[in-house]
C-alpha cells in the first residue's frame, strides 16, 4: 500500500478538535486526545489543514513540477448554438468571461461551430468577444459528440487558451468532458462563481456539491486550459453593443477531424415546451398538492401569463402527471430562475437541491409545516387550487394582458 | 453480450443533515446507497441481458466499504462485481476516476456496452461517463431516456435534450449514460440476495491495473480542491396572511417588478 497522502503529526497535535469540526466528510475523530483520520472517508480536500492552528496536519500536494504555462493565453467561451440560434447561456459566459479576461489582461474569444453559422459570429463580437473562431461545416450543423469534441481539441492544441468556459447544459457537459480528458486538463462542473486568484492568477472555480449542501472552490494549478462548465442563469448576460469591433477567424479543419461513429437519426422537439426550463427566468412548478394531472392546466395558465416555464416535483412526475423532462430536483434538473413559484410542493431535500439557488422563491402549500416554507421568500398557506387561479387573474390585470 | 455498469457508492442525501453549530455536513449514521442514477444503469443492463443473453459486470471505485454497493448490484441480478480500491486512488478527480475505471475495463477485455448513470448525486459532475468513453476511444450517447433497438453490432437510443430528444445510432462497443426516465429499477429478489451474500467481489488495486502512476489519485488529478465551505442556509421569508384574494394581492404587489424585469 502506498503511504497515505495525508497524516496527523502526533507531536504537534494538541487535541483541540478544530479539524474534527472542519471536516465536511466526518473523517476525523479523536483517539486518546489526538486526531485520527479515517482514510476511507477522507477525500483529501484539505479543509482540516486550513483549520488546524498548530500545523499538525500534513497533506502532500501533487508532486508535479511547476510547469511553464505562459504559452496559454486568453479566455475562451464555447458558443452553444441550437438550430443556428446562439443559446442565452453563451451570453452569460461572455459577460463573465469579459471580467476574467480584463483581470488577466487577456483577450476574450468565442468558439462557434455550426453549418452556415458564420453570420452569427457578429453577435458574439457585439456581446464582448475580441476574437471569434468559426468552424463552418455541414457536418457541424447540430451537436454531435465526436466531431464537436475533435474540433475543439484541435483548436485548443493550436491556440492554447488559458481558460475555457462552457454552459453546464446537456450539450456542454457531454462535449467538454471529452475535451478535458483528451487534452489532459482539469474540468470543474456546474460552477456558480468564478474569480481570479490575485496572486497565482489561477481561476477559482466554486461549485455546489451534495445537492448544494456544501460548496467547493477548485483550481487547476498545473494544467491548461482551466476548464469549467457554468450553471445557467447565475452569471449576468453581456449586454449587446453592435458598434463593438472584433476579429472573426474562419478555422479550417481536416475531414478526418469530423469523423463520427454515432449519429443522429432524427430529432423530436418536445411539444409541450414553450419555455426551456433551464433558461427560464420564471418557473411555475407543481407537486402532489395539485391532486390530479388535469390541474397542471392551472399552472400552464399562470405560466402563460408570466412567460414562465412549467416545472414539477418528483412526486408529480412519478405519478405520470407530467413528463420527466419537467422534473426539478436531484434526479431531474437544477434550475436557477429569478422567480420560482412552488405550488403544492412540500420541499423534500432532493427538490430543494434543484431550485434553492433561485433568486426569489414563492411557496403555496396547505401544510404550514411544509419544508418548502423554510426556503421561501414569500409563503402562502392555502390551497393551490384556489390560490393559483386567483394569481393568474390578478397578474393578467396588473400586466395588462 | 457483455454489459458493464459503472456504479458509485454515495451517502443518501435524504439523510444528510447540517450541524447547526459548526455548519458542516453531518455524516455520522448516514446510510450509504448506490448512486440513484446508477440504479437505472443496472436495471437497463439487466433488461438487455434478459433480451440478448450474456452477462453484466458492475465496477466501482471507492473505499473497501463500497463492496456493499457491488453486493447490492448482485442482489438485483448483476453477475460479477469488481471493486477498484487502493489508497493510491484517493483524491481522484473526474479525470483520474474516469482513467482508472477505463483501465479496469480495458483489463476486463471484451465488452459490448458500458452503461453509467448520468451523474452521481454527491459530486453532480456528469463527467465520468464521457471521460471513460474518451479514455477508451468509444462513441457515447449521454442522457439516454429510452433504448430503441440494439443488436450485436449497433444501438439506437434516445437522448434527452433541453428542447426535446434526439434518436442516435451508434456502433458497439459504445458508452451510455442514462437518466431516470429510462426504466424503473427492480427490487432485489430473494435468490439475488442469497447470491449477493455468497458472491466473491474481485478487488483490484493500482498494481493490478495497466495504469501510469502519475495519472491516478490525487497526483493524477488536474483539479485540486482549495476550499470547502457550507453555504449560508437560505432563510424563510415572509408568510403572507389573510383571505385568498388579499394574500394574492399582496403577493402580486411584491412580485410585479420581478415579473416585469424578467419580461424585458
Amino acid at each position: 500500500m502506498a503511504e497515505p497522502l495525508i497524516k496527523i503529526l502526533a507531536d504537534k497535535c494538541v487535541g483541540c478538535t478544530l479539524c474534527v469540526k472542519a471536516c465536511p466528510f466526518g473523517a476525523i475523530s479523536m483517539v486518546n486526545r489526538k486526531a485520527v483520520i479515517d482514510l476511507n472517508k477522507c477525500t483529501l480536500c484539505g479543509a482540516c489543514v486550513e483549520a488546524c492552528r498548530f500545523n499538525a496536519i500534513e497533506l502532500k500536494k501533487s508532486r508535479d513540477a511547476e510547469r511553464d504555462l505562459t504559452a496559454y493565453q486568453n479566455v475562451w467561451v464555447f458558443a452553444e448554438q441550437v438550430d443556428g440560434q446562439i443559446q442565452p447561456v453563451t451570453y452569460e459566459l461572455l459577460g463573465e468571461g469579459r471580467k476574467l479576461a480584463d483581470q488577466l489582461g487577456m483577450k476574450l474569444c468565442a468558439v462557434l461551430l455550426g453549418a452556415g453559422i458564420t453570420p452569427k459570429a457578429a453577435e458574439l463580437v457585439a456581446r464582448g468577444a475580441d476574437i471569434v473562431y468559426v468552424v463552418d461545416r455541414p457536418e457541424l450543423a447540430y451537436f454531435r459528440d465526436e466531431p464537436y469534441a475533435a474540433v475543439l481539441i484541435e483548436l485548443v492544441r493550436k491556440h492554447k487558451p488559458n481558460i475555457m468556459l462552457c454552459g453546464a447544459t446537456t450539450i456542454g457537459r457531454s462535449l467538454v468532458s471529452r475535451v478535458a480528458v483528451s487534452v489532459h486538463t482539469g474540468l470543474t462542473a456546474d460552477c456558480t462563481a468564478l474569480a481570479i486568484d490575485p496572486v497565482s492568477k489561477n481561476l477559482l472555480q466554486t461549485r455546489p456539491a451534495f445537492g448544494g449542501n456544501i460548496m467547493a472552490t477548485i483550481i487547476t494549478p498545473n494544467h491548461r486550459p482551466q476548464m469549467a462548465t457554468v450553471r445557467h442563469k447565475v452569471m449576468k448576460e453581456a449586454v449587446a453593443d453592435p458598434s463593438r469591433q472584433g476579429t472573426i477567424l474562419t478555422e479550417v479543419v481536416a475531414d478526418t477531424v469530423l469523423r463520427a461513429r454515432a449519429d443522429r437519426l432524427r430529432f423530436v422537439p418536445e411539444e409541450t415546451v414553450t419555455v426551456n426550463l433551464a433558461e427560464a427566468d420564471i418557473i411555475v412548478s407543481g407537486g402532489r398538492g395539485l391532486q390530479k394531472p388535469e390541474n397542471f392546466a392551472l399552472l400552464e395558465d399562470l405560466a402563460k401569463v408570466l412567460g414562465a416555464a412549467v416545472g414539477a416535483s418528483r412526486a408529480a412526475v412519478d405519478a405520470n402527471w407530467i413528463p420527466y423532462s419537467h422534473q426539478v430536483g436531484q434526479t431531474g434538473k437544477t434550475v436557477c430562475p429569478k422567480l420560482y413559484i412552488a405550488c403544492g410542493i412540500s420541499g423534500q431535500i432532493q427538490h430543494l437541491a434543484g431550485m434553492s439557488s433561485s433568486d426569489v422563491i414563492v411557496a403555496i402549500n396547505k401544510d404550514p409545516e411544509a419544508p418548502i416554507f423554510k426556503v421561501a421568500t414569500y409563503g402562502i398557506v392555502g390551497d393551490v387550487l384556489t390560490i393559483v387561479p386567483l394569481l393568474t387573474r390578478k397578474f393578467k390585470e396588473v400586466l395588462g394582458k | 453480450m457483455h454489459f458493464i455498469v459503472c456504479i458509485k457508492q454515495v451517502p443518501n442525501t435524504a439523510d444528510v443533515r447540517i450541524n447547526p453549530e459548526t455548519n458542516t455536513l453531518m455524516r455520522e449514521g448516514v446510510e450509504s446507497i448506490i448512486n440513484p442514477f446508477d440504479m437505472y444503469a443496472i436495471e437497463e443492463a439487466l433488461r438487455l441481458k434478459a433480451r440478448l443473453g450474456g452477462k453484466v459486470t458492475a465496477i466501482s471505485m471507492g473505499p473497501p466499504q463500497a463492496e456493499t454497493a457491488l453486493r447490492e448490484a448482485i442482489s438485483m441480478g448483476v453477475d460479477d462485481g469488481i471493486l477498484l480500491t487502493d489508497r493510491a486512488f484517493a483524491g481522484s478527480d473526474t479525470w483520474a476516476t474516469s482513467y482508472t475505471l477505463a483501465m479496469a475495463i480495458r483489463k476486463l477485455g471484451q465488452f459490448d456496452l458500458i452503461i453509467c448513470g448520468k451523474q452521481a448525486s454527491d459530486g453532480d459532475t456528469a463527467q465520468v461517463g464521457p471521460g471513460i468513453a474518451t479514455h477508451l476511444d468509444l462513441p457515447q450517447i449521454t442522457y439516454v431516456r429510452k433504448m430503441e433497438t440494439i443488436d450485436e453490432r449497433r444501438i439506437v437510443a434516445e437522448r434527452l435534450l433541453e428542447n426535446g430528444y434526439e434518436v442516435i445510432e451508434a456502433p458497439l462497443p459504445c458508452l451510455l449514460t442514462v437518466v431516470k426516465e429510462i426504466n424503473e429499477p427492480r427490487l432485489p429478489s430473494l435468490k439475488g440476495k442469497l447470491a449477493a451474500k455468497k458472491a466473491v467481489i474481485t478487488k483490484w488495486g493500482a498494481a493490478d491495473l495497466p495504469v501510469e502512476k502519475g495519472k491516478i489519485g490525487l497526483e493524477g488529478s488536474p483539479t485540486k480542491v482549495v476550499k470547502i465551505f457550507t453555504p449560508k442556509p437560505r432563510e424563510g421569508g415572509e408568510i403572507l396572511v389573510g383571505e385568498p384574494e388579499v394574500v394574492v394581492e399582496k403577493l402580486v404587489a411584491r412580485l410585479k417588478d420581478i415579473v416585469l424585469d424578467a419580461a424585458s
